[in-house]
């Protein structure tokens, strides 16, 4: 098999060690030629990209890395760069594309054949200045400068533009849409986004090695313990931490929670952009209950910074334990309520089927991953496919549905809730005694390892270097937004403007874990 | 249908009552009688994400769920700033939201009010400020009132929408 054949080289090449933290993890090196071809036979073969990103190593030269997830496990290839260009993998995986362009914004190399426009960089600082290699901020413009992207220009007979956004009508994060339609049908979308761009990647190198989980769970809130469970993931295996079982659980408790907030959210908010307002007021009643257990057993309503270096910032009494046991239960029963009520109304079922729909081939041609993802045939779940402690002995079913379209993300959203409860039901009456908590060492200089945790939304992965003196030397947190806002473009393709707002809470990405 | 009705049915009422013992729901009752007060009118609130986490517009979205009922106080989310009374502004305003910013404050009608919310509003947060980070709220537009937290409860948001309203003498508009 010719992906095994990378493996294996990967194998070899780093002596039989994998990379720290994360499960079935290896690096290899390549050169300029093996690059592309290591894309195309992971292309060919069914491996998917997971992300791209560009460091310095410690001579100060630069390497840009890809990791592919494939069926032995994940591959991070490295290659050192002699000037600023690198051989471009847009055309085997198009996801790439904007990864790219974000690394010529913030690092300075540039894939070759690709789209040369800025993406993460707007207006705010010159083209000349790449915030991760350049120490010295240039000054800002005292008023500022309007950004001039070069849209995709769509012409015809009756074709007008509708440009929404970056501040949304709601409460939203914000992004631009440019739209392209006839009358109310949607020619063609195109998204702008980087508005929230905060620089957390350069922020990560002024952070404390034991201090950067606080960070990671801030790149996207709404995935704070899948981040910060990455971040610590990585480092726990650069420090070769050994650590109570007990903490793996509370971990799996705390991201399955996060999971089960987030889709009763969703199914709230889907309903009421469908016209069923009712469907919002139950679910948002629902999440806050949940969110009140949580900060009654874990002490927040958002696990922000639950997941700590070594272990969890608290544990879980009996008490508690038993407390979540049954709101979860009570939950559980009205969620299984309201799905039936959901499938059966004819309203909701007319603005969800057909709405929306990305095909099995095109998510697997666009590499669309995730919640998303699995709505449309592609049934890739960290948690059973590369599962990490834990999952392997809480085995959770995977949620897969072909149809594509509104009302498959919504049913798997529906399906994944059921099995949130099933596993933190079980998780709870199994938990494993100890302590919660165990000291770790700060990695040595130069050592890396790599975090990778299914969140709510899809793989979140993180790859962290340890640089002099405790510090961080560079940390990129990787959002699965990244591959799904692109088909989001094609998902409205023939659809009416209308419903675009329900089509893209259906999927629901993240603007800040994207925007970084 | 039926389905429907019986779980409205089985739901009842879950709003919070404002009983004068509780503290945090005391707020809720003051505001509501603060804003009859001052406007005569429910307050209209314009949230903006200027460079959140999502974290904060997790919680604000919380304030709309049956249990808190904002709308029942008389306050509620308009979709532009041209109706607000008050900006909820969340995050570091990321430098490529800054524009975006000043013209959503400078949309907005006189009097206005502006309430900063989340450990990041407030002082920039972790983040901080940067080459694409501008920090506070305030170091892009007047800021009446900031919200710690990370995120803050929906209830020491309502405090701080209580704060900004008791603080400011709004004048009642013409009607």
């Amino acid at each position: 098999m010719a992906l095994q054949r990378w493996f294996d080289r990967a194998v070899r090449q780093s002596g039989g060690g994998a990379i720290a933290g994360a499960p079935k993890t290896w690096g290899l090196t390549v050169v300029r030629d093996e690059w592309r071809q290591a894309a195309e036979h992971m292309a060919v073969h069914g491996g998917r990209l997971l992300s791209l990103w560009a460091s310095r190593d410690d001579n100060g030269d630069d390497v840009v890395r890809a990791a592919y997830t494939a069926l032995p496990g994940v591959l991070v290839l490295s290659l050192p760069l002699t000037n600023i260009d690198y051989p471009s993998i847009e055309q085997w995986f198009p996801a790439a594309n904007r990864m790219q362009r974000a690394v010529a914004d913030l690092s300075g190399l540039r894939a070759t054949d690709s789209d040369a426009r800025p993406w993460l960089r707007h207006a705010a600082w010159p083209a000349g200045f790449h915030p991760l290699i350049h120490i010295n901020t240039p000054p800002s413009p005292a008023v500022p400068a309007i950004d001039d992207y070069a849209f995709v220009p769509v012409a015809g007979d009756g074709v007008h533009e509708i440009p929404v956004g970056p501040v949304h009508a709601g409460i939203i994060e914000p992004g631009h849409f440019r739209f392209s339609v006839v009358g109310e049908k949607v020619l063609r979308l195109e998204e702008r986004l980087g508005y929230v761009h905060k620089g957390i990647e350069r922020r990560f190198g002024e952070l404390p090695m034991l201090g950067g989980h606080r960070l990671a769970a801030r790149v996207s809130g709404d995935s704070a313990v899948a981040f910060s469970w990455a971040y610590c993931q990585a480092l726990e295996g650069m420090a070769s931490a050994n650590l109570p079982p007990r903490v793996a659980w509370l971990r799996a408790l705390a991201l399955e929670l996060e999971r089960l907030a987030n889709h009763l959210g969703d199914l709230g908010a889907i309903g009421n952009d469908a016209g069923f307002a009712f469907g919002l007021a139950q679910f948002s009643r629902l999440k806050e209950q949940l969110l009140r257990a949580s900060e009654r057993a874990l002490g927040q309503r958002y696990l922000m910074d639950f997941v700590v270096p070594g272990g969890t910032r608290a544990d879980l009494s009996s008490a508690g334990a038993l407390m979540l046991f049954e709101a979860t239960e009570s939950i559980a029963a009205e969620v299984d309520a309201l799905r039936t009520i959901y499938d059966e109304h004819a309203g909701l079922r007319d603005r969800f089927v057909g709405a929306g729909v990305v095909t099995p081939a095109l998510a697997a041609r666009l590499g669309l991953t995730g919640l998303a993802g699995r709505a449309s045939g592609q049934a890739f779940d960290l948690r059973c496919d590369l599962p990490c402690d834990p999952y392997g002995t809480l085995a959770p079913t995977k949620a897969v549905r072909a149809e594509g379209d509104v009302a498959a993300r919504v049913a798997v959203r529906f399906d994944e809730a059921a099995e949130s409860t099933r596993l933190m039901q079980r998780i709870l009456s199994q938990l494993p005694a100890g302590l919660h908590h165990a000291a770790i060492s700060i990695p040595d200089e130069g050592a890396s390892g790599g975090g990778m945790i299914e969140g709510w939304r899809g793989p979140v992965f993180l790859a962290l270097e340890a640089g002099a003196g405790g510090v961080i030397r560079r940390c990129h947190p990787h959002d699965p937004s990244w591959h799904n806002w692109p088909v989001i473009e094609h998902a409205i393709i023939d659809n009416i403007v209308p419903d675009f707002p329900l089509i893209n809470k259906s999927f629901n990405l993240s603007y800040s874990g994207h925007d970084l | 249908m039926w389905k429907t009705l019986r779980q409205i049915g089985r739901t009842g009422i879950v709003t919070e009552p404002p009983p004068a013992s509780d503290d945090t729901l005391r707020i809720a009752g003051a505001l509501q009688s603060r804003i009859l007060d001052v406007l005569g009118r429910a307050l209209c609130i314009r949230a903006v994400d200027a460079g959140s986490c999502n974290g904060c517009e997790l919680e604000i979205h919380a304030l709309n769920n049956p249990l808190y009922n904002i709308e029942s106080l008389g306050i509620r989310f308009v979709a532009s700033p041209r109706h607000a009374d008050l900006l909820l502004i969340t995050g570091p305003v990321a430098k490529n939201m800054e524009l975006a910013l000043r013209r959503t404050y400078d949309a907005a009608p006189d009097p206005k009010l502006v309430v900063a919310i989340g450990d990041c509003g407030c002082t920039g947060g972790i983040f901080g400020e940067s080459y694409a980070s501008c920090g506070r709220v305030s170091n892009v537009i007047p800021v009446d009132v900031a919200v710690p937290g990370c995120p803050p409860s929906p209830h020491q948001i309502l405090s701080g929408i209580l704060t900004a309203i008791s603080r400011v003498n709004l004048k009642p508009r013409a009607s």
